[in-house]
C-alpha cells in the first residue's frame, strides 16, 4: 500500500558546502541519505538521530521538523493522525523505543529544595567532607552490641550490603537491546565510579566478567542467560517482573538482532527471537515470587541481596509491602517515563504512574507497617539530572537508577527507534560495522564524567541544605515545597506548598 | 499555644552542672552562671531542668502541666485519673516577675502506674515480642503513650516533662527571668540544665522553650537539626509523634529509642547520633569501624545533622555531645566533684572562678558523666 504519512523531518543539504566526501552517507545507519551526482536524502527515512548532522566536516546538514502543517486542532494533534495513517496502512501495533514522550506532568519540575539561612549554616562541599555513600541490601530494625575485651562490638549479623560511593546506579539495559561496546562502557564505568550497573535481561557477556563486583544481574521471565555462572558473576541479583515502559507485558527480540554473541550470552539459538513472556511462568503470585527470592538467595548462599524490580502502577506500594515482607533486599521501582528499547506505543504512553509519585507511596506505606528498613528502595523512569536525583531521594529512595541519561551521555540522541537495530551512534544495535562507532573506552569516559558531575552537584545540594551525609536527605520531604500542585498532590507527596 | 506554630529554628545558649556524689545543690547557681550568657538569648525563651529535685517523691513520675486554659486542664486531669494514681497534684509554685508575662497555667502531679497496668504490662512483656510501632511490655513505654496522646490530642495541654525525681521549668523569656519566676533557687538537685533561647522567626511560647523532654531524657540545645525531617519521620515508625514543632525534641526520643529501647550503650547512641565520617571508619578495619558502619547503614535515618552542641540529662547522668563538625561550641570544665559544660567559658567562671580543667570538646565526641557507683541520688 501506498504510504500517505509525510515525513516527519527534512533533511537539507547544503550544496555550496558539501564537498561530496559521502561521510553523512556512509554514518547514517537508516538508509536515508544516498548519493546520486550529489547527496539525496530520503526525508521518509530520517529520525533526527544527528548522525549526519554532527560527523559532516563542512557542518552541511541541517535536519528540522517538517513545516506541512496540518489544519490547527487541539484534539486531533499531528501525531495522532499520523498514529491512524501508520495503522489504516499496516493493521499492526504502534512500536516505538525510549520512555514516555507525552506532556504528563513531571512532578519533579514542582518540587523545589531547601537552603540554609543564617540559622543552621550551609556548609561548603569543597572544604568539608561530604557524603554520598549509600549501603545497598536489607537492615534490620535495630541493632544488638556486645562488650569484647572492654569495647563495644557488634553482635547483630547484617546481611549483605553493596557499598555504592554515589546514590546513583546504571539501569538494566540488555545486551541485545544494546551493543556489547555499550554493555561494557556501563561495567568499566560502573566499576570506576564505584558503583553498579544491571545487565537488563540479556545475560552477561564474558567480556564482562572482570567487573562482576559491580554488576546487577536480571532474573527475567525468558531466563536469559541464567546459569550458576552468571549469579556467581555478579554483586547482586534482580528478579524483573515489570518496566516503567511496558508494564505488565513481556518483551520481544526480534532474531535479527540475536547474532552470534547474543545467542551465547542469552543461551538461545542463533536468528531466533528472543520472548520474554509477560508473566514469569512460575511466579503467579507473592508466594510464588517469596520462592525464587529465596532459590536465589540458596544459589548464592546468603551472599548477594536479591531484590525485585516492578513498573510503578495504582497499587505499587501494597505491591511494594509484598514483595518487602517476601524477602526482597531491594525494590527497584520503574516509574511511567522509564525507558526501553522496544514496547507498543500504546502500553508506554498510557500505563502506569510517575515515580515521584511512587516513590512517596511506598515510603509511606513501608514506613507506616515499620519495615522501610527492610529493603533499599532503588528508584528509577525518567530522572534527567541530579535536582531530580535529589529530589527522589528526598521522597524517600536511597539509590537512583539512570538508563536513558546513560544513553545520552554515550550519544543517544533520544530517536525513539531503538526497537529498529539501526542506531547510528551503535549503542542501540547489534550491526558490527555500527557497534564499532562506539569506543567502550571514550562511552566509559562520558559515562564516568556525568556520574561525577552528578555527584559534585549533589554534594553542592546537601551542603546548601546544610546537612553533610546523604542520609540525612534521604525521605525528609520536610525540605521539599510543592509549587502549582494541588492539595492531594502535596498530601501523597507528603510535602508542604511553597510558603508554607 | 500548639499546633497552630510553625516551627522554630534556634540559636542559643547552654549550661549543665554535675555533682558525681549526688551531692545537691540549689538552682540559683545555675541561673547565675545562665544569665551571663544573656546576649545569646532574644527573651523568647528560657528553662532549666533539674534531677534529684523531687527526693521525696523519687518513685513517682513527676508530670510538669502547661495549659492553656482550665479546659484543657479538667481534660487532661481525667485523662491521668484515668491512667494513673495521683499521688499528688498542685500548681507549680512561681513569684511575680515584671519581665514574665501571660503565664499558662502551670500544674504538676506525682503519679504511679495503676497495679492492673503494671499486671497487664507484665504480662505482654513475657509473652510478646516488642511490637515495633509502639514498645510495649515496659512500664516506661506506657508512659511514653500518654505523654503523646496528651501533646498530640489534647488541644490547649502540653507536657514539659515527666521523668522521676526530675522537672522541667521553662517559658518565654530571657532564662535568668524564667529562673527567678519559676523560684528554682528554693530547688536542690545534683544536676541542673538550662537554656536561653534565641529563636528567629517567630514568637516563642510556652511549650517551644527548652528543655524537651520524654520520660527522664532532658535536652537543651543550641543550634538547628537540619536532618529533622528525616528523624522526625523515622521515629514516627516507632510510635513517637513529633508535636511540638521543634527540631530538639526529636534528640530527647531518640536517645529514648535507641537507648532504652533498642538497648545500645549511651557511647554507642552517640555513635549513631553523631556518626564518624566514612574516611574515619574506613581508616580502621577493628571491631570498631565495624560497629561504625554497621551503626550508620542502620541508624542513618537518626543521624542527627546541622548544627548543635546539646546536653542531655537523664537519671544519674549528662552528655553533652556537638555535630560532627562542630558548628556550636561546647566547653567543659572539671572542679573536685563538679562537671560543668557550657557554650561559654564565661558561663562556667561565673560560678567556678578557678577549676581544675577546662577544655573543649572535639566534634562529635561525646562526654558522658555518671554518678560515682554506688552514689544514689
Amino acid at each position: 500500500m501506498r504510504t500517505c504519512i509525510p515525513p516527519e523531518f527534512i533533511v537539507k543539504i547544503d550544496h555550496l558546502r558539501c564537498r561530496r566526501c559521502r561521510r553523512c552517507i556512509m554514518n547514517c545507519g537508516f538508509g536515508t541519505l544516498s548519493f546520486q551526482d550529489r547527496v539525496v536524502a530520503d526525508n521518509h527515512k530520517c529520525v533526527a538521530c544527528h548522525r549526519c548532522v554532527t560527523f559532516c566536516p563542512e557542518g552541511a546538514i541541517t535536519v528540522e521538523s517538517n513545516p506541512l502543517s496540518f489544519k490547527a486542532n487541539e484534539h486531533w494533534t499531528p501525531a495522532v493522525i499520523k498514529a491512524i495513517y501508520k495503522q489504516a496502512e499496516t493493521g499492526g501495533m504502534l512500536f516505538t523505543g525510549m520512555g514516555n514522550d507525552r506532556k504528563y506532568i513531571s512532578y519533579f519540575d514542582q518540587l523545589a529544595l531547601d537552603a540554609c539561612q543564617v540559622t543552621n549554616p550551609s556548609i561548603d562541599p569543597l572544604r568539608e567532607p561530604m557524603e554520598l555513600r549509600t549501603y545497598l541490601g536489607r537492615k534490620p530494625n535495630s541493632l544488638q552490641v556486645e562488650v569484647k575485651d572492654g569495647n563495644y562490638v557488634l553482635a547483630t549479623e547484617m546481611g549483605p550490603q553493596i557499598k555504592l560511593e554515589t546514590p546513583i546506579i546504571f539501569a538494566g539495559m540488555s545486551f541485545g537491546s544494546i551493543s556489547l561496546n555499550a554493555h561494557k562502557a556501563l561495567a568499566r564505568a560502573a566499576s570506576i565510579c564505584g558503583t553498579l550497573m544491571n545487565t537488563g535481561e540479556g545475560g552477561l557477556h564474558r567480556e564482562l566478567y572482570p567487573y562482576s563486583s559491580n554488576i546487577i544481574v536480571q532474573v527475567a521471565s525468558g531466563r536469559f542467560g541464567v546459569s550458576q555462572e552468571y549469579l556467581d558473576r555478579a554483586a547482586a541479583v534482580e528478579i524483573k517482573i515489570g518496566q516503567g515502559a511496558k508494564p505488565g507485558i513481556g518483551g520481544h527480540l526480534p532474531g535479527e538482532k540475536i547474532n552470534q554473541e547474543v545467542s551465547q550470552t542469552r543461551m538461545i539459538p542463533e536468528g531466533t527471537d528472543a520472548i520474554s513472556p509477560a508473566p514469569h511462568h512460575d511466579i503467579y503470585s507473592i508466594e510464588d515470587l517469596s520462592q525464587l527470592i529465596y532459590a536465589l538467595k540458596e544459589a548464592t548462599r546468603y551472599q548477594k541481596p536479591v531484590g525485585v524490580k516492578i513498573a510503578a502502577v495504582h497499587n505499587v506500594a501494597a505491591i511494594a509491602s509484598g514483595i518487602a515482607r517476601a524477602g526482597a533486599d531491594f525494590i527497584y521501582i520503574d516509574g511511567m517515563r522509564g525507558g526501553t528499547g522496544a514496547t507498543p506505543t500504546v502500553i508506554r504512553d498510557n500505563i502506569g504512574i510517575p515515580i515521584e509519585m511512587a516513590i512517596a507511596a511506598v515510603d509511606d506505606r513501608l514506613r507506616q507497617e515499620g519495615i522501610r528498613n527492610w529493603v533499599t528502595i532503588i528508584a528509577a523512569g525518567g530522572i534527567r539530572s541530579s535536582g531530580d536525583v535529589a529530589k527522589a531521594i528526598a521522597l524517600g529512595a536511597d539509590v537512583v537508577a539512570i538508563g536513558t541519561a546513560a544513553l545520552v551521555a554515550m550519544g543517544c540522541r533520544l530517536c525513539q527507534k531503538c526497537y529498529t537495530g539501526n542506531c547510528s551512534w551503535g549503542i542501540a544495535t547489534q550491526r558490527p560495522e555500527l557497534v564499532r562507532r562506539l569506543e567502550p573506552e571514550e562511552a566509559t569516559e562520558r559515562l564516568v564524567n556525568l556520574v561525577r558531575g552528578w555527584s559534585l552537584e549533589l554534594k553542592e545540594i546537601l551542603g546548601a541544605l546544610g546537612v553533610n551525609a546523604i542520609e540525612s536527605l534521604r525521605g525528609s520531604r520536610e525540605r521539599l515545597r510543592g509549587i502549582g500542585l494541588n492539595k492531594t498532590e502535596l498530601e501523597i507527596l507528603g510535602v508542604k506548598p511553597a510558603g508554607r | 499555644m500548639k499546633g497552630v506554630k510553625p516551627r522554630i529554628p534556634s540559636g542559643c545558649s547552654i549550661v549543665g552542672i554535675f555533682n558525681r556524689k549526688a551531692k545537691r545543690f540549689s538552682g540559683s547557681e545555675v541561673l547565675r552562671s545562665i544569665r551571663t550568657m544573656h546576649d545569646r538569648a532574644n527573651g523568647l525563651g528560657g528553662g532549666f531542668a533539674g534531677y534529684g529535685i523531687y527526693s521525696e517523691y523519687r518513685d513517682h513520675y513527676a508530670f510538669h502541666l502547661l495549659y492553656e486554659d482550665k479546659a484543657s486542664q479538667l481534660e487532661t486531669e481525667s485523662f491521668l485519673e484515668e491512667n494513673f494514681l495521683i499521688d499528688r497534684s498542685e500548681p507549680i509554685p512561681t513569684r511575680p516577675h515584671p519581665n514574665v508575662t501571660d503565664p499558662p497555667i502551670l500544674w504538676r502531679y506525682f503519679v504511679r502506674l495503676k497495679p492492673h497496668h503494671k499486671e497487664r504490662l507484665q504480662m505482654e512483656n513475657g509473652t510478646c515480642e516488642p511490637a515495633i510501632h509502639s514498645g510495649q511490655g515496659d512500664e516506661r513505654d506506657f508512659v511514653v503513650q500518654q505523654v503523646m496522646y496528651i501533646n498530640r490530642y489534647i488541644g490547649g495541654a502540653f507536657v514539659a516533662s515527666s521523668g522521676k525525681n526530675m522537672g522541667v521549668f521553662k517559658g518565654v523569656g530571657f532564662p535568668e527571668d524564667i529562673g527567678e519566676f519559676f523560684r528554682i533557687d528554693e530547688y536542690k538537685g545534683y544536676m541542673w540544665t538550662a537554656h536561653g533561647r534565641f529563636p528567629t522567626n517567630t514568637p516563642g511560647w510556652w511549650g517551644g522553650a527548652h528543655p524537651f523532654t520524654i520520660l527522664d531524657w532532658s535536652v537543651v540545645h543550641n543550634g538547628e537539626i537540619s536532618s529533622y525531617g528525616i528523624n522526625k519521620r523515622y521515629l514516627e515508625m516507632f510510635g513517637y509523634h513529633c508535636t511540638l514543632q521543634t527540631d530538639t525534641e526529636v534528640i530527647a526520643y531518640l536517645f529514648d529509642l535507641l537507648h532504652r529501647r533498642h538497648g545500645l550503650p549511651l557511647e554507642v547512641t552517640c555513635m549513631a547520633l553523631a556518626a564518624p565520617f566514612w574516611k574515619d571508619i574506613d581508616r580502621n578495619q577493628d571491631g570498631k569501624a565495624e560497629l561504625a558502619r554497621g551503626l550508620r547503614q542502620v541508624y542513618g535515618s537518626a543521624l542527627l545533622n546541622g548544627p548543635f552542641s546539646i546536653l542531655v540529662g537523664y537519671n544519674g547522668g549528662m552528655i553533652g555531645l556537638t555535630d560532627r563538625i562542630k558548628l556550636r561550641p561546647l566547653v567543659c570544665a572539671e572542679k573536685e566533684d563538679f562537671l560543668y559544660l557550657a557554650s561559654e567559658e564565661s558561663a562556667i567562671r561565673e560560678i567556678c572562678p578557678a577549676p581544675d580543667r577546662v577544655w573543649a570538646l572535639k566534634a562529635g565526641e561525646p562526654i558522658l558523666v555518671q554518678l560515682d557507683e554506688g552514689v544514689q541520688p
